[in-house]
């Protein structure tokens, strides 16, 4: 069966101030549908510029990077576009709510550039709203709710495509420990409803209770084993 | 998804956005406003001016030419006489076939008397067609004839003015006033006439309301070519046979062609410069060239408002993308190509000029009553300043041109996509990892 996402030899290198660093070195592996893994390692070990390839923010210097059955590689800015705003769900440390907008119009966002905007889209986001709790705040905006809320907000934003897979940039990292195990419960249960998620984390906790843990150094995996 | 869905969504985001300021959006949309409202304000000041003046000179009737009598500098004419002549009037008659009507005129001032009643006013000798020609309305009696004309009769036909202060009690009509020692029977009163506004120098504002009407046949014969004024100190004699021929040329089209025919037929016969033509068709199509150039110099300075209203709109934007540069960022994480993001922001560019276009075109629709109010203001609170405003500028009536408010919002709308272009690119050139880091 075709692994969701599946990375062979993937190199990044960047030119900084005529100095070449070369950020990923040859990473390989393969993410099965429904699959819950997580991303370690230190800072500069590559995680980040990993995140931003398999999101699709960035393009790879060399190697592979197969979504589903499509070679995203080498795709220019506008199909990797398209690629974001209907395969990848995008979770964010900071949330990244638009304030400006009400929890409905915040999930919406990606159906507004993957052109599937209709008027049965709110009916959706509504429902992905109640899936994740919030229900009775549909119309309230992101400073009116806590962290743990606005996180919320973001997972049911996350969903709205219906994507491929869910990337999660340290879902965590600026909640409190009761909030943050409410989030990964959330996450856990989107998994057991066949969700793939993969988590860039650097939280031991965190990552246990993920299936698999790929750790990061110096742009090289050093581990990857599953719990 | 249909492309209306979209663009309503992408307004009403706009709008969203824009409310999030509302301050600064409205004092943005206020440049614009003030750039449309002037074009509008301003072309129809430059339009009111000009029908004014093309007005005042149509007044003086299209196919007519005015031929005047100059005095020429110098003493040596008192003996001599000077001007235009009987001979001028007859050869003009003669020769010239395309004038319908020639009217000869000649005004002195004289003291009209009604007993012991005195006046001294414009005595005007001239021809049945002199009332038409100044657009004089008859009150009561009659206008001379050309009975009157033929047979040199002592009648008078006199002004509102006149009549009021010769004869402030009883019906003039019938009775007789002295002129020049001699009575003249008084036939017909004319209406008070606003007086005739002067053109650029070229010819002078005329009173009315203080004439006598006589033939010009009358006043050859019974008073002559001679003009004395003595008063302390002075000595005026002036000898001239005809103040002013006012022709009528038969249609539009031979207006200019007959001046030049009327110069040099006239010309021949005078050594000296004691003549001038006048000709209202001339200055009327001088009076649209100098609107064209009125209204070209309004819209320019109209313009330059516009230019800086959307340098207004072109700051704001360039300062919203710098602070929205993390909203950009999650916009293109969540799949916004380049050019959703060059939308985004033109359309809040053309939102905030669109508004200020509008409500420049509503403001612009209140110039008439606007300016009468600013007007009345002046009037009131400046009164000093206001005494030595030219009468134009104290009359003027702005006049809306219909095509300067389609202009003026497409002017606006085109500002708001001109100055937002430029920002929309660069906010749409983010590098999205980057913004999504950018606090």
């Amino acid at each position: 069966m075709t692994p969701a996402v599946s990375v062979t030899d993937l190199g990044k290198d960047y030119v900084l101030s005529g100095e070449t660093i070369h950020a990923l070195r040859g990473v390989s592996f393969d993410v099965p549908l429904a699959d819950y893994i997580s991303i370690m390692g230190p800072s500069g070990s590559g995680k980040s510029t990993l995140l931003n390839v398999l999101g699709c923010l960035d393009r790879p210097s060399s190697g592979r990077f197969m979504l589903s059955d499509v070679d995203v590689s080498q795709m220019n800015d506008d199909q990797r576009a398209e690629i974001r705003a209907s395969r990848i769900g995008f979770i964010f440390q900071s949330y990244n709510l638009l304030p400006a907008l009400t929890v409905v119009e915040n999930i919406e966002i990606p159906l507004y550039y993957s052109g599937q905007l209709d008027p049965r889209s709110r009916v959706r986001c509504i429902e992905l709203a109640e899936m994740v709790g919030l229900g009775s705040r549909l119309d309230h905006r992101p400073t009116q709710l806590s962290g743990g809320q606005q996180q919320r907000v973001a997972i049911a934003r996350s969903m709205v495509n219906n994507p491929e897979f869910i990337l999660a940039d340290e879902p965590t990292g600026n909640l409190d420990t009761a909030t943050a195990t409410e989030i990964l419960d959330l996450l856990d249960r989107l998994n057991r409803q066949g969700r793939t998620i993969i988590m860039v984390t650097h939280e031991h906790d965190v990552a246990q209770r993920t299936k698999r843990a790929i750790v990061l150094r110096d742009g090289r995996i050093v581990s990857d084993e599953r719990y | 998804m249909s492309t209306l869905t979209v663009w309503l969504r992408t307004f009403q985001l706009a709008g969203k956005s824009l409310w999030m300021h509302p301050l600064r959006s409205s004092l943005t949309v206020l440049g614009i406003f003030i750039g449309v409202s002037s074009v509008i304000w301003l072309l129809a000041i430059g339009e009111g001016i000009g029908r004014a003046a093309q007005e005042q000179i149509a007044s003086l009737g299209a196919q007519n030419i005015m031929v005047r009598t100059v005095k020429p500098s110098g003493d040596e004419f008192q003996d001599s006489g000077y001007g235009l002549t009987r001979k001028d009037y007859v050869r003009l008659l003669a020769t010239v076939p395309t004038l319908e009507k020639v009217i000869p005129i000649r005004i002195t001032t004289a003291e009209f008397r009604n007993h012991t009643r005195v006046l001294e006013g414009r005595l005007v000798g001239s021809t049945p067609d002199y009332a038409i020609v100044t657009r004089l309305r008859l009150d009561r009696g009659r206008f001379i004839s050309d009975a009157d004309i033929e047979h040199e009769r002592n009648y008078c036909v006199i002004a509102a003015e006149t009549a009021q202060r010769l004869f402030p009690f009883g019906e003039p009509v019938g009775r007789q006033i002295m002129i020049n020692e001699e009575f003249y029977t008084v036939v017909g009163v004319m209406k008070p006439r606003a007086p005739s506004a002067g053109i650029g120098g070229s010819l002078a504002a005329e009173e009315f309301d203080r004439d006598v009407y006589i033939p010009i046949t009358a006043m050859w014969r019974r008073i002559g070519d001679m003009n004395v004024v003595i008063k302390p100190g002075q000595f005026q004699r002036d000898i001239y046979e005809i103040s002013q021929l006012t022709l009528r040329v038969v249609d539009r089209d031979s207006v200019l062609p007959t001046a030049d025919v009327i110069r040099s037929t006239i010309e021949v016969a005078h050594d000296l410069p004691d003549f001038a033509v006048t000709v209202p068709l001339e200055l009327l199509e001088q009076a649209r060239t100098t609107q064209i150039m009125f209204i070209l110099f309004l819209g320019l300075i109209a313009a330059i408002s516009l230019v800086v209203g959307g340098i207004g709109i072109m700051n704001i934007m360039l300062a919203t993308v710098i602070e929205r540069t993390r909203e950009v960022g999650i916009r293109r994480a969540l799949g916004a190509k380049k050019r959703d993001i060059t939308r985004q922001f033109l359309t809040e560019s053309v939102v905030l000029s669109v508004t200020g276009g509008a409500l420049g075109v509503l403001g612009g629709l209140f110039c008439g009553p606007l300016t009468l109010l600013a007007r009345k203001g002046f009037e009131r609170f400046l009164p000093n300043q206001w005494e030595v405003l030219p009468a134009l500028i104290k009359t003027v009536e702005p006049s809306l041109i219909p095509w300067s408010i389609p202009l003026a919002f497409t002017i606006s709308v085109l500002v708001g996509i001109i100055f937002g272009v430029y920002p929309a690119a660069r906010a749409a050139s983010l590098d999205p990892i980057e913004a999504l880091r950018h606090e």
